[in-house]
């Protein structure tokens, strides 16, 4: 491909415009177009959605679009696609999968899921024991996924599996992208705490994954993963939010709006954690500045841990701040929802799905781990596993 | 809004890091607060006139850098880091800034200005440290119908490295900032709980001042106040940086139980924690120096932010430092005190956390009771 210079602001504001100025049938018609134009992610390659533009420049084109009310790929039925298996794509993937999985991935026409935690591989998550066996040109996958957000809509996963028991655990992995339509993916619901089921159990028979859909070298699956872990962290707690946005905003609309919850006590506290929203706020804004400039710092680990932890403490006060209106709930029914949702329905709820953040996608105390290893420098916690083969590890 | 750092302030910050190091290493600090000499004039003299930080935020017409909250930010961070004993805050912010709110066209007001700017000149603002942005113009100091200046200010920061009072103070004209020669009034310092900012309750008995020409003399001292609360915060990052970088240092070589002791979960989690609030304080002191350097509109709230949040980060950083260093934290002879008194007299300075929270309560519409 021919080097082009970088876009100037001005270059991606007239592109945005001559997208616009075409009339388009259907959103997705528009979005399809966004996308070969190379305006969905500005910072991916030409052809693949992007101009190989800086990352920072994309809120050029964002500011455009809303302006003219385009319409957007709902980010929060697609978040996984985005977040987690884009990146990882774009970064392990061959030529022939980037072309056919990113478009419908960015479109949203494929919703995407990850199949990587299961009921004995949590934390240790590279204790997985989901197998993978090398059969002519295809793998033979067996095992039991879990936690597995939007499977239910899913047309594709990003998978890990076994392929070499023989080896120590990190090192007999490999990275699949697996066909949810497979006649041997079995979907069941995973009824949560919010009474819902927005995760699930996904069980695995004899699902037939051809090796063209491999992502990276076989047994080279956990450095693949950490590409996708390190995107889903950020993906998690860096989203832009404007000041007094996400959890803190339905507390400050209840304080304006009912002046006979307010106690002196309440409004301490309540003014403390506006406080540590808009900080948090601050410090996701200050990764972003730093990717932008080319030269992410360490802060990134800790953005999901700030989050849930804001997160959790604001919607535990939201609850208590509503008194007797904090005693109802909204709805217990058991429902599968589109999308994955930290902000919606009441108080109730936003309080209760908080507490899966910081479980999800890393628990605080693994991220806690890192930070202390990785930024910090100090000793790792002892590895009794590390030099054992996976099938001689005690069960 | 920029949360970065510039090439130009990081190489400020190489450059006060320097002279930091060769002048103000943190263990030669305790015997220095004990000896009589309780500032280190020879390192103001470095900083001040040869490196040019008095004179970062006066414009380059009156003798200056012509520098913005940006950069005076990053020297403040790199002072907290070493609890360097130099009237920066009171001479180089809170006065400076008082100073550029006055009418800097008069002579009695530029040439001030241009003597501090120089570093010849020491300032400080006569105000209690405690002091909040927002609160009344002080009371405490009338001047009478010669300009001659009368009353008692308590908890002056910097005062006895002063040459010159900044001093608000109500007369016939109304509320006035005065220039007061330091010889011109009795200068008492106390015991300080921050031995590295020593404080002084000032004295002025029918004082001789000049009234400096100011068109809202109470809007100049109150951008003051709001400035030096701003920049605080980047002081109290440096202390928290400091005690957290060296209790990480402590606890990655000290071994008991046969291990290393940074190696136990549950001292790395306290660690993660702490490192996790002192990126949150980095965000936060940025956004409210940034903010203070641009037009000012939205500096109001990012300033309460920073001081509500990162006074609170500077304490648990010196404390975790105590805690975590055990016995040796308790000694006179390991710097960490020295922290620790500076974080909780930074905490009180300028405004508390819960002063700063009420602040920002009424700035964006989150009244109180009633």
């Amino acid at each position: 491909m021919a080097e082009h210079p970088t876009p100037t602001p001005e270059d991606l504001r007239s592109r945005t415009r001559t997208l616009l100025e075409e009339p388009r049938p259907t959103p997705l018609d528009f979005l399809r177009a966004r996308f070969d134009a190379g305006l969905a992610w500005v910072h991916f390659p030409e052809g693949l959605g992007g101009l190989g533009a800086p990352r920072a420049l994309q809120a050029v084109v964002d500011a455009e679009l809303a302006a003219a009310g385009a319409p957007d790929n709902d980010p929060r039925r697609i978040g996984i696609g985005l977040g987690m298996a884009a990146p990882t794509i774009l970064r392990y993937g061959t030529a022939e999968q980037k072309e056919r999985f990113l478009r419908p991935l960015w479109t949203g026409e494929e919703v995407w899921c990850q199949l990587f935690s299961e009921p004995g591989a949590g934390s240790d998550l590279a204790g997985l024991r989901t197998r993978a066996v090398r059969d002519g040109d295809d793998w033979v996958v067996d095992g039991q996924k879990v936690w597995t957000s939007s499977a239910h809509n899913a047309r594709w996963a990003i998978l890990i599996a076994r392929t070499d028991p023989d080896v120590p655990k990190h090192q007999g992995i490999t990275y699949f992208v697996c066909d949810m339509t497979d006649p041997g993916v079995e979907v069941r619901p995973l009824r949560q705490i919010t009474g819902e089921a927005e995760f699930n159990e996904v069980f695995l028979t004899g699902v037939r994954i051809p090796d063209a859909h491999r992502l990276g070298a076989v047994g080279d699956g956990w450095r693949v993963a950490q590409a996708t872990l390190m995107n889903e962290r950020v993906a998690i707690g860096g989203l832009a939010l404007p000041r007094e946005g996400g959890m803190i905003a339905p507390v400050a609309k209840t304080w304006r709006e009912r002046p006979e919850l307010r106690t002196a006590e309440l409004h301490d506290r309540l003014l403390g954690l506006w406080v540590e929203a808009e900080v948090t706020r601050l410090g996701a804004e200050r990764v972003r500045q730093q990717m932008a400039a080319g030269a992410p710092g360490p802060e990134g680990s800790g953005l999901k841990l700030a989050f849930a932890r804001l997160n959790q403490r604001v919607s535990g006060f939201e609850v208590e701040l509503l008194g007797e209106d904090g005693l109802r709930y909204g709805d217990w029914t058991m429902v599968r929802p589109e999308k994955v949702d930290f902000y919606g329905r009441d108080a109730g709820y936003r309080y209760l799905r908080a507490k899966g953040n910081s479980i999800e996608g890393g628990t605080s105390e693994i991220l806690r781990n890192i930070i202390a290893e990785r930024v910090l420098g100090l000793p790792s916690e002892p590895r009794t596993d590390k030099d054992v083969a996976w099938k001689d590890l005690p069960r | 809004m920029n949360l970065l750092y510039s090439e130009v302030e990081d190489d400020l910050r190489a450059a006060v890091r320097d002279v930091l190091a060769d002048h103000c290493p943190p263990g030669a600090v305790p015997a220095r607060v004990e000896g009589g000499e309780p500032y280190d004039r020879g390192l103001w003299r470095v900083l001040a006139a040869d490196l040019g930080v008095a004179g970062l935020l006066v414009p380059e017409k009156l003798g200056g850098q012509g520098a913005t909250a940006r950069e005076v930010a990053v020297v403040m961070e790199e002072l907290g880091g070493a609890v360097a004993p130099v009237p920066f805050l009171g001479s180089a912010v809170l006065a400076t800034t008082a100073l550029l709110g006055c009418a800097t066209g008069e002579p009695a007001v530029a040439d001030l200005l241009g003597r501090l700017a120089a570093g010849t000149e020491t300032a400080a603002l006569a105000v209690s440290l405690a002091s909040a942005p927002g609160a009344p113009f002080p009371a405490a100091v009338r001047a009478d119908a010669d300009g001659r200046l009368t009353g008692v200010v308590t908890a002056v920061a910097d005062a006895a490295a002063a040459g010159v009072l900044v001093v608000p103070a109500t007369g016939p004209h109304g509320s006035g900032l005065y220039a007061v020669a330091a010889a011109d009034a009795a200068v008492e310092p106390f015991v300080s709980l921050d031995l590295t900012r020593p404080l002084s309750d000032v004295r002025l008995a029918a004082a001789p001042a000049r009234l400096l020409p100011a068109g809202d003399a109470a809007a100049a001292l109150d951008a003051a106040l709001l400035t030096g609360a701003g920049l605080l915060a980047s002081e109290q990052l440096g202390v928290a940086q400091w005690c957290l970088d060296e209790t990480v240092r402590y606890l990655g070589q000290r071994h008991q139980f046969g291990r290393v002791v940074g190696g136990f979960q549950s001292l790395k989690h306290r660690l993660a924690d702490l490192w996790l609030e002192v990126v949150s304080a980095r965000a936060a002191a940025r956004a409210a120096a940034d903010a203070l350097a641009g037009d000012g509109r939205d500096a109001g709230v990012e300033v309460r932010v920073a001081q509500a949040y990162v006074s609170g980060v500077a304490v648990h950083a010196a404390e975790e430092g105590v805690q975590l260093h055990g016995g040796i934290g308790m000694t006179w002879e390991h710097p960490l005190h020295l922290y620790l008194k500076r974080a909780k007299a930074d905490e009180i300075a300028l405004g508390t956390p819960g002063r700063h929270r009420a602040a920002l309560g009424a700035l964006v519409g989150l009244p109180a009771v009633g």
